[in-house]
């Protein structure tokens, strides 16, 4: 059965997931235990999460720029309402409208007046990092005992008696569903692929290309504030200063899942590889002991230069073989 | 129009309307100067002290000065950046270089053998290797700027630790200090260095034939190799060009904190490069460069920045009116804006 | 014309014009139903306005447009698609990332509570495609499939939206012949169940081979409808080009020098040159200092002649002799070094560097043969451009005049000149004088005269046979894509060449 060309990146994807995960079991005791992979998904959490938003954005052929100040915003928010008395669920609800609000604006920039992406989530992003030293100029501690009794140690669920699943890390599960669901199974997500794809052509084929483009925005921005409200159970704080450049962790973790940043191509499936692949190097090198974290940088730039050559290899490939095909005898 | 002309050119004509006229050459910095004259008459106004200047020593001293000096680092990035954009690409790696370069200087400042030229040249040339890798990326291997980039972005600053082995390393040589602190006639060392780079740069894309050819691809990729210009090299020369310019200012800023820190060493001064070149007159997609203009955009920036630290404005909320800036410029220069103002002002004017 | 009863669509008195162009006056159409109607015309005629009006793109000044005896106003292609209206255009619009299944069911995928049935989509595709005689793995994604097949889909698709009426707009230009005859059989099979199918097209054999019947527009205006059986080639070119044949001018006029071509010395020749999906396997051969030309009508192949020789694209059989040596050219910079020089079509996006100067645009060849290192002087710029601004006529208020604000007359003057600095040895004109004043084409075709008497090799293309005729020493004549015919010296008339672009294949 041949393989489809653009399965390509993520089977690659996957085989270095897998590669990671193998060599990190065999070199270190106790990499391979339950409490390991758990807290894979909960330690990266709330890059996973903005790492969702990122690939909607990053599908319909843009970018988002403002992902980690908007997550330091949404989390310094939380915390100061609840420091002023407003009940959790108000504080948060309130957050992840001021999130999506964030978004919508930027995405009508965009569509409303044709101006590119990179530039206008740039304003976003030094708008929204002001704004979080503005609510506070430094990190509050959240005391509330929503965020510790209720939430991260009364929603964890135990495996067994040693090891539960944080509820960061079902939180990220949760949305990932939701996300792989919306995007293969709703007309809505297949809109956004087809935008990303070819946008003129999406147009003439009556699809509603601005209405689309401004919610993915929106849902970015959703997205980053829901990544900013795990901060808060992560963390039991805000922090105004925080995530800064998780940005561009999120858009390494979309690229090294397969996800084209032309648009139009990619799995959310792949992004969560992506994000796990990020949070293994990093076990890796805090079990060796003896590296240090900034080889995580220059493996993760490593991977990017790999992956972005083998998709630019793929797509040579396939832009031959369609040739042959498609040429006159 | 269609006369058969036979006789020369007519004179310029006096100015009427404006499209039509050729474009002169200081027509492109109207907008970053007016903008940078708006901020200073905030100044007058509102801050006192602003415009004092004082001569110490031989040296001057004043706020004035101080925006020039800090302000040198944007202004070296912005004109490798302003090349770059003018093909049509950006570069977000500047500041990692920074870090890479800082790095390499420092290390080798401290080793005894090492004569001083050298320190500077690797550390250079360091930066200009960096540049060529992007150069390849983008110009032989056709990868997306903003991708190609992202990688030196995020490995960059790795490599950077690196060489430092992780630990912030101090240096004491007044000859290296000297990049970032030392005084020339009464201005910082810094100061000059960028004004050299302003004058290297202009001599270099207007009096070689760069200059044309960096315009012409990013204006017109296809007539241009339809006219026998290489692309590919033009492009490889603007990122390699680039990276020399994120060393020498990650020199700089080095010498002015006398250490190399590869954590914050440049930390987001690429988004203030990218910003300046762009409110400096130079479309985000390419064509027409403006070096004064990006000069100008850096000195707005950094007279922006001063003047919230004088306004008591917490360095954190700084970004605030950078985003405001960043909008701005985008809507004036987007045709859909544009045209929806005239519509604006063409109703109001009828009525 | 007469109220037609199996009228699927009518349109009378349709006029649509544009700031300074009226693009369409008072042109009738008219489709019936279980029909292929063919519509043509050369550059200028009307026809992508007609179909623009038609499906939404544009709204009509005047006019009136009637479906199913309904009068209808399309305000968009998916109001036009809601009306019955469906069309595939030749760049085959739809998403290659994405599958045959999807692209065909894209925007109205079956759902069960808003969720996407994957199963149900793609059987619903297969059942579109099959409608078309087609089976294929809808699964497959569309950019993995041949260009052929790309339309197909593209059709199911404009089908499934539930057409009445199909325009397909150049739908064989990217199509070998069995593809070509696979795509006919599928507008029969559509034909016989009912549906009206407007075709735009240039190819003369096809419109022969599937056409009912055919309507021939010319300068916005209706020159005639026509039923296929009963009118001959000859007629149809003459209607399309519009001069009847006792309007044409007299056969080669005294100016051009007449040499017997054997007594030139070759400069440029293709043996059996081709390109698959370019243009058919031919011979040419352009001497010193002669001026050859291209004719032929739209889409003929002229410009992918061009193309080839200056390297833009690389030939894949044949060779290319230059002063008789075996070459070829990979990029255009090879050619430039080696005395080319090619001023293309379309001035705006592969010509002119809008926003630089006169004087930037002028130097820009010449420059880059140079090299980066060798700046041409200020001074010998503005020498330069102040010959080529006299000779040429150039009508601007200085040489730092940006470019793009020139009229297109003066735009294909400062082309001319970037070539002309170069001091080419061989000089291809693609439509050089298309889109400009009277004026300017004079002095513009005469300079290419006097240039050919200097010496200069000159590959001319134009579609406007008088020039063809007036200043050509051989003419190439190319017809879907292969030439078919060959001019010389006292042959070259305007007659003849229609003769040549009519006269069908002798397969």
């Amino acid at each position: 059965m041949r393989i489809p060309a653009k399965f390509i990146p993520l089977m690659a994807t996957a085989f270095v997931l897998a590669s990671l995960y193998i060599a990190g079991c065999v070199s270190f005791d106790g990499f391979g235990s339950l409490r390991v992979l758990v807290n894979l998904f909960g330690d990266n959490a709330v890059l996973g999460i903005a790492a969702v938003g990122a690939t909607f954005v990053i599908l319909s052929g843009g970018i988002d720029l403002s992902v980690g100040s908007v997550v330091a915003f949404t989390s310094i928010l939380i915390a100061t309402l609840v420091g002023k008395g407003l009940s959790p669920f108000l504080s948060i609800s309130i957050a992840l409208l001021v999130g999506a609000a964030f978004g919508a604006f930027m995405g009508w920039l965009i569509c409303a007046y044709e101006l590119p992406s990179f530039l206008v989530t740039l304003a976003g992003m030094f708008l929204a990092r002001g704004l979080g030293f503005i609510v506070h100029p430094q990190s509050l501690g959240i005391t509330h005992p929503f965020f510790l009794d209720r939430v991260t140690n009364g929603l964890a669920i135990p495996l067994n008696d040693r090891v539960s699943i944080p509820f960061t890390a079902t939180c990220y599960i949760g949305i990932f569903v939701v996300a792989l669901i919306g995007a293969h199974y709703t007309r809505f997500g297949r809109t956004i692929y087809a935008i990303g794809g070819d946008e003129h052509s999406a147009g003439l084929m009556g699809l509603p290309v601005n209405r689309t483009k401004l919610l993915t925005y929106t849902l970015a921005g959703l997205c980053s504030a829901l990544a900013g409200v795990v901060y808060t159970f992560y963390m039991q704080s805000g922090d105004p200063a925080s995530s800064v450049g998780l940005e561009l962790d999120a858009i390494a973790a979309v690229v090294i899942g397969g996800t084209l940043l032309s648009g139009g191509v990619g799995f959310m499936a792949g992004t969560v590889m992506g994000v796990l692949i990020f949070g293994l190097i990093q076990d890796i090198i805090n079990f060796k002991g003896d590296l240090n974290s900034w080889w995580t940088r220059i493996v993760v730039g490593f991977l990017l230069l790999l992956f972005i050559l083998l998709q630019n290899a793929v797509e040579m490939i396939s832009k031959r073989f369609g040739r042959k095909l498609g040429a006159a005898a | 129009m269609s006369t058969a002309a036979t006789t020369t050119a007519p004179p310029p004509a006096p100015s009427g309307r404006f499209q039509r006229r050729e474009i002169r050459w200081w027509t492109s910095l109207l907008w970053p100067v007016a903008g940078l004259a708006l901020l200073l008459l905030f100044n007058l106004l509102f801050t006192p002290g602003f415009f004092h200047l004082e001569v110490r020593d031989g040296h001057l001293y004043g706020v004035l000065i101080d925006i020039l000096n800090h302000g040198s680092k944007v202004m070296l990035l912005s004109l490798g950046m302003a090349v770059v954009i003018a093909t049509g690409g950006v570069d977000l790696s500047v500041g990692a270089v920074m870090a890479i370069a800082g790095a390499v200087a420092a290390q080798l400042i401290n080793r005894p053998n090492v004569p001083f030229p050298a320190v500077i040249a690797l550390g250079l040339g360091v930066a200009v290797l960096a540049g060529c890798w992007n150069g390849v990326l983008v110009g032989v291997f056709n990868v997306q700027p903003i991708v190609a980039t992202l990688i030196l972005m995020v490995a960059g600053r790795g490599v950077a630790q690196l060489i430092t082995d992780g630990q912030i390393i101090t240096f004491t040589d007044p000859r290296l200090t000297y990049v970032g602190n030392g005084d020339f006639i009464g201005l910082p060392f810094p100061v000059w260095l960028s004004l050299g780079m302003l004058a290297i740069t202009a001599l270099l894309t207007r009096k070689t034939a760069v200059g044309l050819f960096i315009e012409s691809v990013g204006d017109n990729q296809t007539a241009s190799t339809y006219s026998g210009v290489r692309a590919g090299r033009v492009k490889f020369l603007v990122y390699a060009f680039c990276g020399l310019c994120a060393g020498l200012a990650g020199l700089v800023e080095a010498s002015n904190i006398k250490c190399a820190d590869a954590n914050h060493a440049g930390l987001f001064l690429e988004l203030d490069a990218i910003l300046a070149v762009v409110v400096g007159g130079t479309p985000l997609t390419g064509g027409r460069f403006y070096l004064g203009g990006a000069i100008v955009g850096g000195l707005f920036i950094q007279t922006l920045t001063t003047t919230m630290y004088m306004q008591n404005v917490s360095a954190d909320v700084a970004p605030v009116p950078k985003a405001l800036v960043i909008l701005i410029v985008c809507l004036l220069q987007a045709p859909v804006f544009r045209r929806k103002m005239v519509a604006v002002f063409r109703k109001k004017g009828a009525t | 014309m007469e109220n037609d009863s199996k009228a699927l669509l009518e349109i009378r008195g349709l006029a649509k014009s544009f700031p300074g162009v009226k693009a369409l006056q008072g042109v009738d159409f008219t489709v019936r139903r279980g029909e292929v109607h063919a519509l043509m015309g050369e550059n200028g005629a009307g026809k992508s306005t007609l179909i623009k009006v038609l499906t939404g793109v544009h709204s009509r000044d005047a006019g009136v447009v009637r479906l199913d005896g309904a009068e209808i106003r399309p305000t968009s292609p998916k109001s036009a698609e809601g009306f019955g209206i469906s069309t595939v255009y030749q760049e085959v619009n739809l998403i290659p990332q994405l599958s045959v299944a999807e692209n065909i069911c894209l925007g109205r995928q079956p759902t069960r509570l808003g969720f996407i049935r994957w199963g149900a989509m793609a059987r619903h595709a297969e059942a579109a495609l099959a409608r078309l005689d087609l089976k294929l793995d809808v699964k497959k994604q569309l950019s993995a499939c041949s260009i052929a097949i790309q339309q197909m889909v593209a059709i199911a698709r404009a089908l499934d939206v539930s057409a009445k009426l199909l325009i397909l707009d150049e739908p064989t230009s990217s199509l070998d012949e069995n593809e070509v005859e696979e795509l006919f059989n599928v507008i029969r099979k559509l034909r016989a169940e009912g549906l009206g199918i407007v075709i735009v097209t240039h190819f003369l054999d096809q419109v022969y081979a599937i056409a009912d019947r055919i309507t021939v527009l010319r300068d916005g205006q209706l020159v005639g409808e026509y039923e296929a059986a009963k009118l001959p080639r000859m007629e149809l070119v003459t209607r399309m080009i519009g001069k009847e044949l006792s309007q044409l001018a007299p056969k080669q006029s005294t100016d051009a020098v007449e040499t017997a071509a054997h007594e030139r010395e070759p400069f440029v020749e293709f043996i059996q040159c081709g390109r698959a999906g370019s243009i058919a396997p031919m011979d040419l051969t352009i001497g010193k200092g002669e001026i050859v030309g291209l004719a032929g009508l739209l889409g003929s192949g002229r410009t992918e002649t061009a193309r080839l020789m200056f390297g833009i694209d690389r030939i894949q059989t044949g060779e290319m002799l230059v002063d008789g040596k075996a070459t070829s050219f990979k990029t255009p910079g090879q050619a430039i070094r080696a005395g080319f020089a090619f001023t293309p079509e379309n001035r705006k996006s592969d010509g002119i560097i809008p926003h630089l100067s006169i004087r930037e645009n002028i130097v820009l060849a010449l420059q880059a043969r140079q090299g980066v290192a060798r700046a041409i002087s200020r001074k010998q710029q503005d020498e330069i451009v102040e010959k080529f601004i006299k000779v040429l006529g150039i009508s601007t208020p200085g040489p730092e005049q940006l470019v793009m604000n020139l009229s297109g007359g003066n735009q294909q003057k400062v082309l001319l000149a970037r070539w002309l600095a170069t001091q080419p040895r061989l000089l291809i004109l693609d439509e050089p004088t298309r889109g400009i004043d009277v004026g300017a084409k004079a002095e513009i075709l005469k300079l290419v005269q006097s240039l050919g008497k200097e010496g200069l090799s000159v590959l001319f293309i134009s579609s406007e046979l008088e020039e063809v005729v007036r200043y050509c020493d051989r003419v190439a004549v190319l017809r879907d894509r292969a030439k078919v015919g060959e001019l010389a010296g006292k042959q070259i008339s305007e007659e003849a060449i229609m003769h040549t672009i009519a006269a069908p294949q002798t397969k």
